[in-house]
C-alpha cells in the first residue's frame, strides 16, 4: 500500500521531465493540491449548500442574487472576508491573537493527510493513521482557549473555556468509538481499515454494538466540532459570549473555514471507519483499470461523506440547541457509559464469534 | 552530518529553547504556553527514533490534556499576573546545590548508558502491535497496575476538588 | 519514511493579503471591570477527568490493535485477552461510578450557569 506522493511518482516514472523528481516534490505538490484545490473550494461550496438547505428547511429561498441560483455567493463572501480590515483590539494579546487561528488551521489541515479518498490516494499512509487523527484534533482545544483569552474580553474567555471543556469532554466518546472499530479491524492504518471492509463487510454491520458505536461517534464528533445542537460556544444568537467575537476578516474566515473542514473530516472518518470507505457494495472495484477505478472510488467515497455532511446540515437546522449543563451531562452520563458498553460488547462478540461479523456469519450459513 | 542528524538538532532546539523560556519568562501564561513547543519537539524526537505510536500519544496526552489543564489553572486564577517568582537572595543556595547535584547525576546517566540513537537499517517499523503484545504478555502486571494508578489519581483529584 | 511524513505534514499558513488601513484603536468592547473571572472548579475537574480517561484510552489502543490477532488465533487466547481488557476497564469504571454517584457530573455546568447567566435561573426544575 503506497501513499499518494509515491503513487504519483510511479505514475510519472516514464515521463521525460517529471520522472526524475524525488518523492518529496510530489508530496509538496499533493499537499498544495489538496489544500487549494480541495479544502478551500469545498469549504466554500459547503457554506453555500448549507445556506441553501437552511433556506429550504426554513421555507425561504436562501442566497440567489450572486450568480445563477446564488452559486457564486461563497466567492463573494470569501472576497469580502479577505478584503476586510484586520482589527486587533488594543488590549488584546497580539501574539496569541494571531497564534490561535493558526493553531486551529494547522490542526484542521493536518488531519486531511490521512483521509483515504481511494485506493492509494491517501496523502500520508501512516501506520498510526487514526490515532494520529485523534492526536491532531486534540490540538483544537488549545486554539479555542487561546482564542478566548487573547481577546482580553471576559466573555470571550469564558466562552472559549466552555468551548474547550465541551470539546475535551466529547473527545472521550469519540476516542472510545474509534477504539471499538480498532478492536474489530486490528490496525490503525486508515487505508488498511478500508481495505478490510471488503465489498460489503462494512464495519457498521459487523455487530449491533458497532452500529450503536457509529451513532455515538457521529453525534459526539458533532459536539466536538461545536456544531448543530451543541453549538453554544459560537451560537449566532448568543455571540456576545462567543470566543470569536473579536475576530474579523481573514482570521474569522479561518475559524469559519476550519469548522466546515472539520465537519468534512468527521464525515470522512465516519465513512472510512464505519461505512466501508471507497468500497461500492457488491462490486469488486479492483478489477477495473487504473483510470476508471480511482475516479470511481473517489466518487463513492465523496458520495458517502457528502451524504453524511448533508445529514449534519439537516440536523443543524432542525434541532434546537442544548444548554451547556445539559450538554455536559449528556456527554458524561449517556455517551461515555454507552461507549464503554459498546466496547465491552464488541470485545465479547469478537471472542464469541472469533472475529466474524454479521455479514460473514450470514454468508457462512449459505456457503456451508 | 546527514539530514537525519540535522533534523535531530532542529527538534532538540525546538525542545530546549521553549523549555528555557518556560523557566525564565516572567509572564506565567507565556511560560505555560512555551511548553507546547517543548512537547512537540519531544514528539518529533520520538518520530526520529521510529516510535510512531509514542509520538502521537505524546501529542494527544501532553498537548491535548496536560497543557489544557495547566492553561485552565493559569487562566482561572485571579491575580496570577501580579505574582512574580523571584525569591530573595538567601533562598537560592540550597536549590542551586540541589540543581547542580541533579545535573551531575543526569550527566553521568547520559554518558554511561548505551542509548539507541539511530533507526535500524530497514527504517521505522510499526510499533503499535508490538507494544500491544508486550503489554499483554510480559508487562501485564504494569498494565493492570497502571489502571489502579489512574483510579487513584481520579479519586484523589475528585476528593481534592470537593474539599475546596 | 512513513512516520516522517507526519512532520512534513501540512504546516502551511495561507498567504494573508491584508490591505491594512490604519487600524482603529477603539474597537474592543469596554469591559465593566478588570478582566478576571471567578475561579470555577468545574473546568478543572472536567480537565482532570478527561486526562485520566485519555490516558486510559491511550493504553487501550495498542491492546486493541493486537486484539483481533489474538482472538482469531485461538479461543483460549481470546478469552484471556478479553479478561485482561475487562479488568483494566473495570478498575477505571469503579472510579467513573464513584464520580457519578458523588454528583460530580450532575451540576457540572449548572453551578457555573447560575453564577454567570441570571436569565436561566428559572430553569432548574430538577
Amino acid at each position: 500500500m503506497t501513499s499518494l506522493p509515491e503513487f504519483l511518482k510511479e505514475l510519472f516514472e516514464s515521463w521525460p521531465l517529471l520522472g526524475i523528481l524525488p518523492v518529496w516534490f510530489y508530496s509538496i505538490v499533493a499537499i498544495f493540491g489538496l489544500l487549494f484545490l480541495f479544502l478551500f473550494p469545498f469549504a466554500g461550496v459547503a457554506v453555500y449548500v448549507e445556506r441553501k438547505i437552511a433556506g429550504d428547511i426554513q421555507a425561504r429561498i436562501g442566497p440567489n442574487v450572486v450568480g445563477p441560483y446564488g452559486i457564486l455567493q461563497w466567492i463573494a463572501d470569501a472576497l469580502k472576508l479577505l478584503l476586510k480590515e484586520d482589527i486587533i483590539p488594543t488590549n488584546a494579546d497580539k501574539k496569541l491573537f494571531i497564534l490561535s487561528p493558526m493553531l486551529i488551521f494547522i490542526s484542521g489541515a493536518c488531519a486531511y493527510a490521512v483521509i483515504p479518498f481511494a485506493d492509494n490516494v491517501i496523502l500520508a499512509n501512516l501506520n498510526i493513521g487514526i490515532f494520529y487523527l485523534l492526536a491532531i484534533t486534540s490540538m483544537v482545544t488549545l486554539g479555542l482557549i487561546l482564542g478566548g483569552w487573547a481577546s482580553n474580553n471576559k466573555w470571550s474567555l469564558l466562552g472559549g473555556l466552555r468551548a474547550a471543556a465541551q470539546v475535551v469532554s466529547y473527545e472521550i466518546p469519540v476516542a472510545l468509538s474509534i477504539l471499538t472499530v480498532v478492536l474489530v479491524t486490528g490496525t490503525l492504518d486508515m487505508a488498511q481499515i478500508v481495505k478490510m471492509q471488503g465489498p460489503f463487510y462494512w464495519n457498521i454491520f459487523h455487530n449491533p454494538f458497532l452500529f450503536i458505536s457509529a451513532c455515538i461517534y457521529y453525534i459526539a464528533a458533532l459536539a466536538e466540532a461545536n456544531r448543530t445542537p451543541f453549538d453554544i460556544p459560537e451560537a449566532d444568537s448568543e455571540l456576545v459570549s462567543g470566543y470569536n467575537t473579536e475576530y474579523s476578516g481573514m482570521r474569522f474566515a479561518i475559524f469559519f473555514l476550519i469548522e466546515y473542514a472539520e465537519c468534512f473530516i468527521i464525515c470522512a472518518v465516519a465513512t472510512t471507519l464505519f461505512l466501508g470507505g471507497w468500497h461500492l457494495p457488491f462490486f469488486d472495484l479492483s478489477s477495473l483499470t487504473l483510470g476508471l477505478r480511482i475516479p470511481l472510488q473517489i466518487m463513492v467515497f465523496m458520495t458517502k461523506s457528502i451524504l453524511l455532511l448533508l445529514t449534519m446540515m439537516w440536523i443543524r437546522w432542525t434541532l434546537p440547541r442544548y444548554r451547556v449543563d445539559q450538554l455536559m451531562k449528556l456527554c458524561w452520563e449517556v455517551f461515555v457509559p454507552f461507549s464503554f458498553a459498546c466496547l465491552i460488547g464488541t470485545a465479547f462478540w469478537m471472542v464469541l464469534f472469533k472475529g466474524k461479523g454479521i455479514p460473514e456469519l450470514i454468508l457462512g450459513l449459505f456457503v456451508s | 552530518m546527514t539530514s537525519y542528524d540535522s533534523l535531530f538538532y532542529v527538534f532538540a532546539a525546538v525542545t530546549i529553547i521553549p523549555a528555557i523560556v518556560t523557566v525564565f519568562h516572567p509572564n506565567i501564561l507565556y511560560a505555560a504556553l512555551s511548553l507546547f513547543g517543548s512537547f512537540f519537539g519531544v514528539a518529533g524526537i520520538y518520530v526520529l527514533l521510529g516510535a510512531d505510536f509514542i509520538a502521537a500519544t505524546q501529542v494527544l496526552i501532553y498537548v491535548g490534556g496536560i497543557l489544557v489543564l495547566i492553561l485552565f489553572a493559569v487562566m482561572l486564577s485571579k491575580n496570577i499576573y501580579g505574582m512574580t517568582f523571584q525569591d530573595e537572595k538567601k533562598k537560592k543556595i540550597l536549590p542551586t546545590l540541589f540543581g547542580i547535584l541533579l545535573l551531575g547525576f543526569l550527566i553521568k546517566l547520559i554518558t554511561t548508558v548505551h542509548w539507541n540513537t539511530t533507526l535500524s537499517e530497514e527504517g521505522p517499523l510499526p510499533t503499535t502491535a508490538a507494544l500491544g503484545n508486550l503489554l499483554l504478555t510480559e508487562y501485564l502486571l504494569p498494565f493492570e497496575l497502571a489502571s489502579v494508578l489512574l483510579l487513584a489519581a481520579l479519586i484523589g483529584a475528585i476528593i481534592l476538588a470537593r474539599s475546596k | 519514511m512513513v512516520p516522517l511524513i507526519l512532520l512534513v505534514g501540512r504546516y502551511l499558513r495561507p498567504a494573508n493579503p491584508d490591505p491594512k488601513k490604519l487600524s482603529t484603536y477603539e474597537c474592543g468592547e469596554l469591559p465593566k471591570g478588570n478582566s478576571w473571572v471567578q475561579f470555577n472548579l468545574r473546568f478543572y475537574v472536567i480537565a482532570i477527568l478527561f486526562l485520566i480517561f485519555d490516558v486510559e484510552i491511550a493504553f487501550m489502543f495498542p491492546v486493541a490493535v493486537t486484539f483481533r490477532q489474538w482472538v482469531t488465533s485461538s479461543q483460549a487466547k481470546g478469552v484471556l485477552i478479553f479478561s485482561e481488557i475487562i479488568l483494566f476497564i473495570a478498575i477505571l469504571l469503579i472510579g467513573f461510578v464513584y464520580a457519578w454517584t458523588k454528583g460530580d457530573f450532575e451540576w457540572i455546568k449548572g453551578l457555573q450557569k447560575k453564577q454567570i447567566d441570571p436569565r436561566f435561573r428559572g430553569d432548574d426544575l430538577k
